[in-house]
Order: C-alpha cells, then structure tokens, then sequence
C-alpha cells in the first residue's frame, strides 16, 4: 500500500512506527503538522508547550524516563531551545529523543534563514536529513536507534520544501500497541546532574560518542554513493539532491542522509572517483569547509549562492555559469510587465484591525511582536515598527522607554507570543520600576500557524479541557495595578483606554480579548454603503479590509469576502455604513 | 497499470480559497494509480491571507524534484487571470494554459493603485512564450451547478481531456479526496469541465 504524503505527515509517520509515544512541540512554519499528524496516531500523547524550551526539557523528561521522544519546532525555535539542547548532549538521553527542527531557506514565512546544521556541530549532536517523504517516515527510525544505541539526542533537519513538498510512502505494519510496565526511575546523579565535576566527566563522553558517530556515518546505509561519470562527484543532502540528481544526470554523487558528523571514508572514496568535487548546499558552507578540512579540493559557495532556497533552475544557471555544465538554463526570455501583487493581510473581520487603526491614530511607536497581527505593520495601517523574535516587544519597549524619545510608545504582542515568551519580560518591567503600557492581542488561540491551542485556549492539543490561563490576572499577580480588558470592536473604548494608558505614566497592560473568527467561523451579513449618504472620503479603505474596494458605481463591500464585523460602520464618519442587526433591519 | 510513457509537469495558479491545493491533490492521486512516481510541492502560510498560491505536480517514471523548472511545465492551470501571467516564466511553446475566465482583484487594485490586465494582454504575456491559451469558463460553470468552490474539479476535467489516463481513475480519484457531502456534486463538475472541452 502506498500513500502521497507530505514530509511533515510522514515525520509523524515515522514517528508513530518508530514506537515513539511522547510529542511535545511548539508551532512554527513549516514544522507545525508533524505534531498535529502524531497526534491523530492511536496509543501516543502529544502536547504543545508554551514554547520550545519547555517542550525540549518535556522530551528530555520522557528520554530520561526510558520512553521515547519527538521534539518539534521551527528553525528559530531551536534558539529557544538551545539551552537544554547544548547539555542534554552532555546527559545523553537513555531514551531516544528525535528532535524534528524545520529550517526555512527563501523566509517563505519567517524572520531569519539561519542554517541550523550549525546547531548539531555545536551541540555534538548527530543530525539526519531525509530527502524526500519515503526518507522523511524511514529516518525517524534511523534517529531512534541512533539516540538509544550511541544515547544521544538526534535532530533531524527538515527544509520547507520538504516539509511542504508531498510524495509517495510506502505504508507498513502498524506497531505493537502494548503499554509498557512502570519502570523503576534510574538514578545516576554523574551521568545526569550538570554540575561542573560531573559535567567535566561528560565532556570526554561526548568526544568519544562523536568519533563512534563519525564511524557510524561510514557505516550507515544512509549515507551512500550513486556510481556516475569520473569528470564530477557531487555531494548533497535533503531536496539539493534531488535538485543536482535533475542538473548533473552523469555525475557521481555523494547522497548524505546523515549531514553531521560526516563520514570520511566515504568522502574520500567520492574524491578519489572523480576529478572535480562539488557541495551543492542550501545556505552556509557547511559541508563544504569540512570537506576541505579534509585536505580534498572542493567546489561549493563560489558556485552556489549562500542566500535563499535553490531549484533545479538555480542550479543549473549557476552550474552552467561556473562551466560544470554546457547548458544553461532553460527559462524564457520574457518580458514581464509588472503586475498587482496580493500581499498577505489582515483577514477579513480580524479583531486586530482596530488595536492598529486606533495606533495609527495615536501616532504611537508600536513594538511588534511575531503573529497574525504583525500584519498590522503593513500599509495601509502600517502601525508596527519592530518586530525581531518572539516575546521581544515588551524587552525592546522597556528600552526604548529608558532612552528619551518624544514618541509615544507601546508594546503589541499576540496571546500564543505572550505565553511563549513574554511573561519574563513582563517580569522585567514591573520589577525594575519600568512605566510602558502593554497590548496584548489576545484571540484566545495560535491563529498564524493554523489555530493551535495554548495556554489561554482551555483545551489540549488531545482535546482535552483545562482551566483558561488569564493574561490579567497573571499582570495583576506580579504587580501590575492598572490593567483593562476590553472588546477590540468597541473602537471609542479602544482608542480611549489606549490613549489613556500610555498617558498615565505607569506601567501598564491592556488586553485585547475577541476570539479568531476564522476560528469560531464567527460570520455575520456584511454591511451595506448607502452611497446616497457616503461622500468617498476614503476613511474605511484605510483600514485595510479586502472587501472594501472603491469602484466607479463607489465604495462597496464584497459580501462574499466580508466576515460582517462592523468594524468599518464604527469608523464612518458619516454613518453611511449599515450593518445588520438581529432584529433584521439596518442601523447605523 | 498504464505504462509510463513519459513526465509530465502540472503547474497550478491561483489564489488562497479557491481550491487550488486540493485540486492538485487529486492530480497528484489520479498520478500515483496510474502507476507514475508523484511529486507535488506547494506553499503554505502566509499564502491563505489572500495570497498568490502555486502549486506544483510532477508526474513521471522517477520524480526527483518536487519543483518544475522554470520554462519546462507541460500545463498551466490558472485558477484565476491575474495569476496565470504571474507564473508565465514556467511556460514554453510546449505548454498549455488552461486559465480559468475569472478575475479576484488584488488589494491595489481594489484603491485604483494598479490595473488589473485585460485579457488580451494576459493571453499576449503568454503567448511571449509560445503556451498555448485555452480560456475555460470554470467558475461560471461551477456557480450554474450550485457552487463556485467546484471550479477546481470543473479545471481537472479540462485536463483530463489532455491526457490518455481513463476517466474513471479521476471520478475515483475526485469521490475519495473531496469531503464525502460534496461527493456527487464534484463528480459532476469534473465530467462538467470534461464537456467544456469536446464541445
């Protein structure tokens, strides 16, 4: 039997047939399905952490327990969970923990292209690459063997045009569903207490599983050389080499599915093939420079760019231009004329629409933060001016607030963003004496990355009811004394209380509470313009809502498109915008 | 089993909402009974806001890429006018563009900051490359059958007329990939587009 799958749903896959029965994870694109997919398999429990730290230290826990561990996040989240990472390497695990990490070449949908194969060389870590959704399911189970048999902990690195691309898998035979016995917990303080005598203990451990790993790497059929041509041996990894299998058809390749540590035997055999070695990497030189460390001659970076996402286009232009091959690429010398672009916005009925037209009212500086509502920094609203990770918004206010700007200013963050990181920096403000007033944009679930719950959500990834944490109650139990919720459609009340706050001088926190409508699939009639009373001033085209569009015959509203919110009838100046109420007439 | 003859690449266009990825869902089924390897590759993300969504489809003996390279795609099928040009850099004398007779005005346009193109231009950009247009009236068929969703199913029966995979593997492929309610009415829409073209 086979099956199309995407890479993520086959990580899962894989996961699920590995016998891994913990997931723990925090959303990001283009990671966020694997745990969603896990956690639709019988018998395993899957949870999103408040972040990815915590979600790291969740798998260390279950590693350490014996069971066995799936970690998910995106490339930046890595960062977040670096500090455990850096020294679970030190522990080992007992368990296999597999932690999935997506990394994201072009920013189809992040703030950064950081390569984190760096990550498995600096945390010693071993690190897999599968190359397509067969590979993706296959080298869970590789990860898991590897964790438990040299008891380490193993990334698999993932791209978004694995995660997204979809492919054939092979199904197999379910695994056993057997529960396991309770376990006696193994206490071993050297092995598992950092302290620096033990720690010092566990740095030789690490070295020696490093070059047992490295062995390993020569050994593991992952790792495997494609007989071609003598003239070029290529080596690649994940989807460039499914890009450079298209651009070299003669070539001797070098496939790693293993891309840390490299094997060296079998990089000298590739090199001892061929007259020409070339690395054909997504972003940083990474198997390029040890290969050169190797003493071998090597071609890569001068050939690819160390920026953005490759193709079988981009490597053949630039394999072409280097003189590795006679022909150039193939695309078309058309003239196109410049044509409208669609940028992502704001949807429809967003109830984060009036925070941002209320700012750009103010004039405020505004400190972004990472979600849905970072598209109130483009135009027409165009009222965020930072946005750098999650949780950074209340830090970076605070410090704009210890330097005197003439600006008023203000912190926005997203509920999912607040629980992620942002309760310490709200910490830091409160305790040393800070005067910054605080948004949050609270609709009450992760909306960017496709409606997952947190904290604030009252239900588990497993559905699972639980208590609503409130964002209130948490700013007035740390010290916060001045503190509103209000409903974001109440547009005077919004303008009014943030006025209000930021000219108050002390610290303070507003929370802007409405669900997601495209969560709740709220929908109401859209509202109709009177254009008898409408005078075109052009008010609510600023505000930035697809349905609203200027025509010959005026300003309409597509009621196909409009999620019916009022939103724009509360900001017309001349009332000329009906909504519909439920007693059926129209009201101004 | 039908025997593979050849590759083939299906590049889809279209904006988020209109279907585009399950539409390429279902090619990418009606490929992997056929016999063929499958590859598909697509974005996600920001793309749902309104976004420009492509959408990419390989069929072949052995797939490695799951990007068809620029200049190389044997169809192109628009879900929307506007986004049939954008992607007119994967086209070639050998390509047919099937495009769907339905325009979603982008923001811009929308303020009177940009011209949506008239479809003769649209069909000239193409027609830079050599693709051959064929103007399919696919939402319009979908709303005279209930619902404009239905204009993906409407486009692959378009395309099924193209190819020599028999009509029963798509109406298979079509009643076990769309939500089971909307079963009969998708089925109809793809022998809808299939009719589109024979007349």
């Amino acid at each position: 039997m086979k099956k199309i799958m995407s890479g993520n749903e086959a990580i899962a896959y894989g996961a699920y047939l590995a016998g891994i029965k913990v997931g723990a994870g925090y959303p990001g694109t283009p990671s966020t399905e694997v745990l969603e997919n896990f956690s639709r398999y019988p018998g395993v429990y899957a949870e999103w952490s408040p972040n990815e730290k915590v979600a790291m230290e969740v798998g260390v826990g279950v590693a350490y327990a014996g069971g066995r561990a799936l970690v998910t996040m995106k490339h930046v989240g890595l960062n977040v969970a670096a500090d455990p990472l850096f020294s679970v390497s030190y522990t080992g695990t007992k368990g296999a923990l597999v932690i999935v990490n997506a990394d994201d070449p072009s920013m189809h949908s992040s703030q950064n292209e950081q390569d984190n194969r760096h990550y498995a060389r600096a945390a010693k870590v071993a690190m897999l690459e599968p190359a397509d959704s067969e590979e993706a399911k296959r080298f869970v189970k590789i990860a898991v063997e590897i964790s438990e048999k040299f008891d380490t902990p193993v990334i698999i690195r993932s791209t978004t045009r694995l995660s997204h691309s979809r492919s054939i898998v092979e199904l197999e035979d379910e695994p056993p569903a057997a529960e396991a016995e309770p376990v006696d917990y193994e206490r071993n303080a050297s092995k598992y207490v950092m302290v620096p005598a033990n720690a010092r203990q566990r740095r030789l451990v690490v070295e020696e599983r490093m070059k047992k790993l490295a062995e390993f790497a020569d050994s593991t059929p992952i790792n495997y050389i494609v007989p071609g041509g003598s003239e070029l041996g290529i080596i690649a990894s994940g989807v460039n080499y499914q890009y450079a299998r298209e651009v070299f058809p003669d070539a001797t390749f070098l496939k790693l599915g293993m891309v840390y540590p490299l094997p060296e035997k079998l990089i000298r055999d590739l090199a001892g093939r061929v007259k020409q070695v070339v690395v054909v990497e997504e972003l940083d030189p990474f198997i390029e420079e040890q290969v050169r460390l190797l003493g071998i001659p090597v071609r890569g970076k001068d050939v690819f760019p160390n920026i953005g996402e490759f193709s079988q286009g981009r490597v053949r232009k630039c394999a072409a231009d280097a003189g590795l091959i006679a022909e150039g690429a193939s695309m078309p010398a058309v003239e196109l004329p410049s044509l409208p672009v669609r940028p992502p916005m704001l949807c429809p009925g967003c109830a984060h629409r009036p925070v941002f037209y209320a700012l750009q009212r103010l004039r405020a500086a505004v400190f972004g933060d990472i979600g849905c509502y970072t598209l109130g920094a483009a135009p027409p609203l165009a009222s965020m001016h930072t946005c750098l990770c999650m949780g950074a918004s209340i830090g970076i206010v605070h410090g704009v607030d210890r330097v005197r700007v003439k600006d008023r200013t203000v912190a926005v963050i997203g509920d999912s963003t607040f629980f992620h990181s942002g309760i310490t920096p709200l910490l830091n403000l409160i305790s040393n004496g800070g005067s910054s007033t605080v948004i949050v944009v609270d609709n009450r679930i992760t909306a960017m990355t496709g409606h997952q719950p947190h904290p604030g959500t009252g239900r588990t990834l497993m559905g699972k009811e639980v208590p609503e944490v409130s964002i209130e109650s948490l700013a007035r139990a740390i010290g916060f004394k001045k503190v509103d919720v209000i409903n974001p459609y109440d547009f005077k009340v919004v303008l009014n209380t943030i006025r209000e706050h930021i000219q108050s001088g002390e610290p303070s926190l507003i929370v802007s509470q409405y669900p997601c409508v495209l969560n709740t699939r709220e929908k109401k009639p859209a509202p109709v313009v009177d254009q008898e009373v409408c005078n075109e001033c052009g008010n609510c085209l600023r505000i930035g809502c697809s349905p609203i569009t200027k025509s010959d015959r005026g300003i309409m509203i597509d009621p196909a498109l409009c999620n019916g919110c009022g939103f724009c009838a509360s900001i017309c100046s001349r009332g000329a915008i009906q909504v519909w109420t439920a007693e059926g007439g129209g009201e101004n | 089993m039908a025997k593979i003859k050849r590759k083939y690449d299906f590049l889809f266009a279209g904006v988020g909402g209109q279907g585009t990825i399950l539409a390429s869902d279902i090619l990418s089924e009606v490929g992997m009974r056929c016999g063929y390897d499958v590859k598909k590759s697509e974005v996600h993300g920001m793309s749902q806001r309104g976004g420009a969504v492509e959408s990419h489809v390989r069929w072949g003996e052995k797939v490695y890429s799951p990007l068809i390279e620029e200049g190389k795609t044997d169809f192109l099928l628009a879900f929307e006018m506007l986004e049939a040009a954008r992607w007119t850099r994967f086209t070639s004398v050998d390509t047919i563009a099937i495009i769907n007779r339905h325009r979603i005005f982008p923001p811009d346009v929308n303020l009177g900051r940009a011209r949506y193109p008239e479809e003769n231009e649209i069909e000239g950009i193409l027609a830079g490359t050599g693709a051959k247009v064929l103007w399919v009236e696919g939402t319009a068929k979908a709303v005279e059958l209930g619902n404009p969703a239905l204009g993906g199913v409407v486009l692959l029966g378009v395309l099924s007329t193209y190819l020599d995979e028999p009509a029963d593997v798509w109406e298979k492929a079509v009643a076990d990939l769309v939500p089971p309610k909307f079963k009969d009415l998708n089925i109809m829409a793809f022998y809808a587009g299939r009719e589109l073209v024979q007349k």
